[in-house]
């Protein structure tokens, strides 16, 4: 097999002329430190690495979604603006076209991700972290999947239970 | 052999290979002469009885034309040759642009009509100032400009790219009577030029622990897809030229991820990062919109391959037959497993079948134009084919298919809808007497 692709690669550097080394590459990427990442660097992952500090509770979550969330999302996340997903939806997925809310996520970190990233729409990335933490904490308390006094931090985000998180199942674990 | 024939004075092969008027593919190779044995069967239309007015020149013809553009539009007589907008006022919300495959041939999506879904609208992308990161679970971070990465050796290669909510209409329990762009136009073709990703990640160095890659867009959404580390190492490229040109901003500008058979949306468009991790981020696209209920309850995790799909673009739906005799049946088939091995057609309704021409030449991952001669004789048929790829996938029959994958309980009230995804089933025309068409299951 490393024959066969010794041969491949001399072939090709043959083809081009080229003396130099096969795997030779531009090398035209500049290095770039953590540091300079991090306004970008804002993923959160289903362990919850990449939560920032901060915290939130419904109560506070309730007063933030009121004022950036609820014009489109409907007041205590139902009738939503025509267009628009509620934030309050079907906990039984029994048909195929189930419209998938909150409760349809395998992990809560997916919320916080979404909003911290995407929202609001017209203004997105201008929430803080408790914010984010807070408006998440009160749509889960919508959804009964916590608690009204529950606190949402980088310690208890990643461990809510999400109700239909066992039901996934991966199409070809090949292809991964 | 055909023109050995007309040498001599016989007849040319135009044998039926299937019921209701299928020939034999073959016959495409001598065209004209199956155009005269269409005649000389007696259903052709006439091509010498009309009383033509005398020829004289039309007024385009005695005058100078208008000024050559700079860049060139289709004629005014084209205008119908358009997009289909969902939100043409660009509301708050996504908007989708579906390709019009019944009014267009070849295999190529022109750029103007390559479909485009947008989350938030198409960013205004400087790409003086766009960048490319990648870092994470690499040995060294690193960051490229467009003009950087116009340097790297480059690949050409045709694919198609298709949403994964494509045909999704075809989950509703009742077929809808609109046209291939209404049912298929989430999926467009054409040839992609760019840098491989494996490229760049051997600058970057990949540490072992890495098996994913969270992509991410510079549109505000900041859009965010989990790809393997296998697939970026495979035939994944960094987008940069769509037929040519600069990618369109609906398709990425000024960069684009481009993952050759994977569902569209993971092909992230405006990539500015990609960060290599030990596990799938579980974004929302990913965990939510792009997973799929199936009948038993369970859901779909990274269903990834766009699956082997064909459907006939003419005649179809908004088209009408003027009356019996010889037409081309032609299509659309593809396969995000890799080249197209075999598309049959049937002529009534999946009772028999017959082998359609393949147009060369027949790329992996990307549409073939494959063709049927026929000869209708005025009576009610329905129309469908099916396609098989390389790996021996086959394109599943309806019935076969909502059994597995089900279908909704209640017609959907618009093609506009996504009941669900990954609908690859069969498409099936149905003509009546009149040459009318409608959108039918069979």
């Amino acid at each position: 097999m490393s024959t066969r692709r010794s041969l491949l690669v001399l072939g090709v550097a043959l083809a081009f002329g080229a003396g130099t080394a096969a795997a030779e590459t531009p090398h035209l990427g500049k290095p770039i430190t953590d540091a300079e990442i991090a306004g970008w660097n804002i993923d959160v992952l289903p362990d919850g690495s990449g939560l920032p500090p901060g915290s939130g509770t419904p109560a506070q979550g309730a007063k933030v979604y009121a004022e950036k969330c609820s014009a489109c999302h409907g007041d205590k996340g139902v009738n939503p603006a025509a267009g628009y997903v509620p934030m309050i939806g079907p906990t039984k997925f029994d048909r195929i076209d189930t419209m998938k809310t909150i409760p349809y996520y395998k992990y809560a970190t997916t919320l916080f991700d979404v909003i911290r990233r995407s929202m609001p729409y017209p203004m997105p990335r201008t929430l803080t972290s408790d914010e984010v933490y807070a408006v998440s904490a009160y749509i889960l308390s919508l959804n009964k999947i916590v608690g009204d006094n529950d606190v949402m931090n980088a310690e208890t985000l990643p461990k809510v239970k999400m109700p239909n998180a066992d039901n996934f199942v991966i199409w070809d674990p090949g292809k991964i | 052999m055909s023109l050995r024939k007309r040498r001599n004075g016989g007849s040319p092969p135009l044998e039926a290979v299937a019921g209701n008027g299928l020939l034999d593919r073959r016959a495409l190779l001598g065209r004209g002469i199956m155009f005269a044995g269409a005649m000389g069967t007696g259903v052709g239309t006439s091509l010498t009885g009309a009383a033509a007015e005398p020829l004289k020149d039309d007024p385009w013809s005695l005058e100078m034309g208008s000024v050559v553009p700079a860049y060139q539009v289709p004629s005014r007589f084209e205008k119908d040759v358009i997009r289909t907008r969902s939100n043409p006022n660009n509301e708050f919300r996504n908007s989708h642009a579906r390709t019009p495959h019944h009014l267009l041939h070849g295999t190529i999506t022109p750029n103007g009509l390559h479909f485009t879904i947008s989350h938030s609208g198409l960013p205004d992308i400087d790409p003086a100032q766009h960048k490319l990161v990648i870092h994470g679970l690499v040995k060294q971070p690193l960051v490229y400009t467009v003009d950087s990465l116009a340097r790297y050796p480059m690949v050409t290669r045709m694919h198609f790219v298709e949403c994964a909510g494509n045909s999704a209409p075809m989950f509703s329990n009742e077929p809808l009577q609109v046209t291939c762009q209404a049912l298929h136009g989430l999926s467009s073709n054409a040839e992609w030029t760019g840098v491989l990703l494996s490229t760049l990640l051997e600058e970057t160095g990949i540490d072992p622990k890495a098996k994913w890659i969270l992509a991410e867009g510079a549109d505000s959404l900041g859009l965010t897809r989990s790809v393997p580390v296998k697939k970026a190492l495979d035939d994944a490229m960094i987008a940069l030229y769509q037929n040519g040109e600069r990618i369109q901003p609906g398709n990425g500008y000024p960069m684009r991820l481009l993952l050759p058979g994977y569902q569209g949306n993971m092909n992230v468009k405006h990539v500015r990062r990609l960060k290599l991790l030990d596990q799938p981020a579980m974004t929302f696209f990913e965990s939510k919109t792009y997973s799929q209920i199936l009948p038993d309850g369970k859901m779909w995790l990274f269903h990834f391959t766009m699956e082997v799909k064909s459907f006939i673009t003419s005649p179809s739906f908004g088209h009408s037959l003027q009356g019996p005799g010889f037409y081309e049946i032609s299509g659309i088939a593809y396969s995000g497993n890799g080249r197209i091995s075999k598309v049959m057609v049937s002529a009534d309704g999946g009772k028999s079948w017959g082998q359609a021409a393949l147009q060369g030449p027949v790329q992996p991952k990307a549409f073939t134009r494959f063709r049927m001669p026929w000869r209708w004789d005025g009576q009610p048929v329905v129309l469908q084919s099916r396609a098989w790829d390389e790996g021996g996938n086959v394109q599943p029959l309806r019935a076969d298919f909502v059994a597995a994958r089900g279908q909704t309980d209640k017609p959907v009230p618009t093609p506009l809808a996504f009941p669900n995804q990954h609908y690859n089933s069969i498409t099936s025309w149905g003509i009546d007497g009149k040459g009318g068409i409608k959108h039918v299951y069979a």
